[in-house]
């Protein structure tokens, strides 16, 4: 039951950074692939009915784990307490920036909320790397299940790490890339003309950086945390997941060089899947390992699971509740589906 | 009292305080823009539908402020509370959970075609997504209610071996009594804000002599729904949740009246102001025997006073939680004189021309945001000591690992971003009201 439920968030986790990656993506680079008004506006129509549903999967996932894992929550939302509510205040501005831009009149005011929106894009992409990277290095936790960690100390992984260090600025730098190249493709898909090129081109070159990033990730990460390999050793099924991590990476590139846009955002979900599944799997039972004596400490699906009644229960609404979400979003992207167009109702 | 502990209960009585200024307007609108849409669609007058597009402009720059400051609150159950959140998370993760997984998506799913699909949708499917936004917020609503219930008369549960609580029944949690009358009588508060600024914008317009058409139409709904609501709020639903809170929390209602002395035919103080050392009100003035009949529905029954509880079950601030509980109930009685004058105005056909009653109509805007707080102050201030009554105290239950320092931090961080959002909020709005319900789209860009 616990192996379902951490596989019940994992899944949540990926569909948000898949989905409301491609508008941070797309965010990311608003300014500068987007350079006249209708260009901008163009961007915002192709994420502005979606992006607020794609953020829900955040929200759902933060419940969920709530519900399933309750001591997990309470330790890791205490012990990341600064970067999280810096989160949160990224989330409100971006928020703002999209929706309330167009109530803007004055070209000055347009410009700032541009400003705001590309800028929010862009940290949290890297904070939520660097959230990844944390929970895979694992933070100082302490014998009753708690910990703090400041927002850096020395830059060094070991035992009194700060939230930013050279692993996990590393991994911030990897999200950021990826969502670049995510949220690029996306944009190209839902747009033609000059637009569509240049958010080719933007892809074409974050391509090899995200090669670069991903094989020095891996290695990183092995680096960091040997323990991620136990699990690939004993179960060696889980090589498939780096095969299709590089595999989607492979036809990505292909797809972008042959000008299949939806073809090429698909390797890029797939690939951000892959990465995230993998991460899953190398940690797995084990949700946030202690850097300080981890085979006591560490929090697992097990020491942090609510009581079994509550789990049984929660799928019973769980499953019609998620399959009624995906009604809604597979009703929503049909009806905004296509090359969005400057015409009609709208941002 | 710890530092962190205060700080931190700062912390979240801001941040929801503010944060409910919206969702009242949207659980409130909600209803209301679908009555507008269906009076639009029986009698194909398009003024209704101008109506709605106007008050769903003003539905959307308002719900974008309810979703990005409501962010923060699923969050803090967490950062600021994790002691709490550990203690309970195996109930109440359950309803919050479910407010993401069934209300959020439906609400952001729709809002979008709401907000922006009118013409591709067409006017029955449109409909549709509006009453699918009117659900979704009002189920959103029913979540966290079922939540606070919990945390007020925590039902369905039992002890684990590791002190944390955890679900035995799934149906007494979404079927607990206290959820309902609190249901219930939230939503018909938030109702109220909903007409009552629609009666307000009305007035504003027909005062102003400009799109006088909408404002009649703003003034018939509003002051017919305000109505409705107003006399919904005191009874049954407030009757109920007061009788909810006497037999549940009776410490509550005795801080609540400021009842220092149990008494039989315990009085009703109209006015006065609590003088907690002396355990006395200062210049009251009381209806003799009333609090037992309201209570117990006899004139002579016995009401227990704060003196028969030890003190530490007291709630910490009697003077504030008793004004709060005042402000509300006084408010609720004024709204409710109004509208019956107004409906009486609107019924004789004089309502539109009696300018009186239209600048008390307009400058009555304020006041249902000011009695939907000081009720859930009540509520609130009237838990305490207790963060789950009887089960945890509201000092067991903050982040011990998060200092003070890093809460203030936050806090002031969350004062800024906050000014910042009600003045944008308010000029928005109030352009919104200028422009005035004919323009077609909200502007250009």
């Amino acid at each position: 039951m616990e192996t379902l439920w951490f596989m019940i968030v994992a899944v949540m986790v990926a569909a948000y950074v898949v989905l409301d990656g491609f508008d941070l993506g797309a965010g990311a680079i608003y300014l500068s692939v987007a350079q006249t008004s209708d260009e901008r506006r163009k961007i915002l129509r192709a994420i502005g009915p979606v992006w607020d549903g794609n953020e829900v999967w955040l929200l759902a996932a933060g419940g969920t784990l709530y519900f399933a894992f309750p001591l997990l929550y309470a330790s890791s939302f205490s012990g990341f307490y600064l970067p999280l509510m810096m989160v949160l205040w990224l989330l409100m501005l971006r928020g703002i920036g999209i929706e309330l831009r167009a109530h803007m009149e004055n070209p000055v005011w347009v410009g700032f909320f541009d400003l705001i929106f590309c800028v929010s894009s862009v940290l949290l992409a890297i904070f939520f790397g660097a959230a990844l990277g944390n929970v895979v290095r694992g933070v100082p936790l302490g014998a009753d299940g708690y910990f703090f960690e400041p927002l850096w100390t020395n830059f060094r992984v070991g035992p009194n790490t700060g939230i930013l260090d050279w692993y996990t600025v590393l991994t911030g730098v990897i999200a950021l890339v990826t969502l670049i190249a995510h949220g690029s493709l996306y944009v190209a898909v839902k747009t033609d003309g000059e637009l569509n090129q240049r958010t080719r081109t933007v892809a074409l070159w974050a391509w090899p950086l995200q090669l670069i990033l991903t094989i020095a990730g891996l290695v990183a990460t092995c680096y960091v945390q040997p323990t991620v390999l136990n699990n690939y050793k004993q179960h060696a099924i889980g090589f498939l997941i780096p095969v299709i991590v590089l595999g989607s990476l492979g036809g990505m590139i292909y797809a972008i060089r042959k000008g299949q846009d939806k073809l090429a955002f698909v390797g890029s979900a797939l690939y951000i899947v892959g990465m995230l599944v993998g991460a899953a799997f190398a940690l797995y039972p084990v949700v946030l390992p202690a850097s300080t004596d981890p085979a006591h400490r560490s929090l697992t699906i097990y020491n942090t699971a609510a009581g079994r009644h509550g789990l049984t229960v929660g799928l019973t609404w769980w499953i019609p509740a998620v399959i009624l979400a995906l009604g809604y979003f597979v009703l929503l992207f049909r009806m905004f589906r296509g090359k969005v167009r400057l015409e009609g109702e709208g941002y | 009292m710890d530092s962190a502990l205060l700080v931190d209960r700062i912390h979240f009585a801001f941040t929801i305080t503010f944060h409910y200024l919206f969702p009242q307007l949207t659980m409130g609108l909600a209803p209301l823009i679908v009555v507008l849409k269906t009076l639009g669609l029986r009698r194909n007058d398009e003024i209704y539908h101008q109506a709605a597009r106007f008050w769903a402009r003003i539905f959307g720059i308002n719900f974008v402020m309810g979703v990005v400051t409501g962010i923060p609150m699923e969050f803090q159950f967490g950062t600021n509370w994790s002691h709490f959140s550990r203690f309970a998370g195996g109930v109440i993760g359950q309803t919050l959970a479910m407010e993401g997984m069934f209300a959020f998506f439906l609400e952001s799913a729709f809002l979008g075609l709401f907000l922006y699909g009118e013409r591709r949708l067409g006017p029955r499917a449109h409909w549709w997504s509006a009453v699918a936004v009117f659900l979704g917020s009002w189920l959103s609503g029913f979540f966290i209610i079922a939540t606070d219930a919990w945390m007020q008369h925590p039902v369905g549960f039992v002890g684990a071996a590791d002190g944390s609580v955890q679900l035995t029944s799934f149906w007494e949690l979404v079927l607990n009594p206290w959820a309902w009358w609190q249901y219930a009588h939230n939503m018909s508060g938030a109702v109220i804000t909903g007409s009552f600024v629609m009666a307000s914008v009305g007035a504003f317009y027909l005062l102003w002599g400009k799109f006088e058409a909408h404002g009649r139409v703003f003034l018939r709904v509003g002051v017919v729904a305000g109505l409705i609501f107003s006399v919904l709020q005191l009874f049954p639903t407030g009757d109920g949740q007061g009788r909810m809170v006497a037999v549940h929390q009776p410490v509550t209602l005795a801080a609540m009246e400021a009842l220092f002395v149990s008494q039989t035919g315990a009085p009703l103080v109209i006015l006065g102001q609590p003088n907690v050392d002396q355990r006395k009100i200062d210049n009251p003035i009381e209806v003799p025997n009333a609090l037992s009949f309201l209570t117990y529905r006899a004139w002579k029954a016995d009401v227990q006073g704060l003196d028969a509880f030890p003190s530490d079950m007291w709630p910490e601030n009697i003077a504030l939680l008793y004004y709060s509980y005042h402000i509300m109930v006084g408010l609720g009685t004024i709204f409710i004189a109004m509208m019956l004058v107004a409906a009486f105005l609107l019924w004789r056909g004089n309502l539109f021309s009696a300018r009186w009653m239209l600048w008390i109509l307009l400058l009555a805007l304020p006041f249902p945001y000011i009695a939907n707080t000081a009720g859930w102050m009540t509520a609130e201030l009237g838990r305490q000591p207790w963060l789950v009554y009887g089960l945890m105290r509201t000092a067991e239950g903050y982040s011990k690992m998060v200092s003070a320092g890093n809460v203030m931090f936050t806090l002031l961080g969350f004062l800024g971003m906050y000014t910042v959002l009600g003045i944008l909020f308010l000029f928005l709005v109030r352009r919104e009201i200028e422009h005035g319900p004919e323009a077609e789209v909200s502007s250009g860009h």
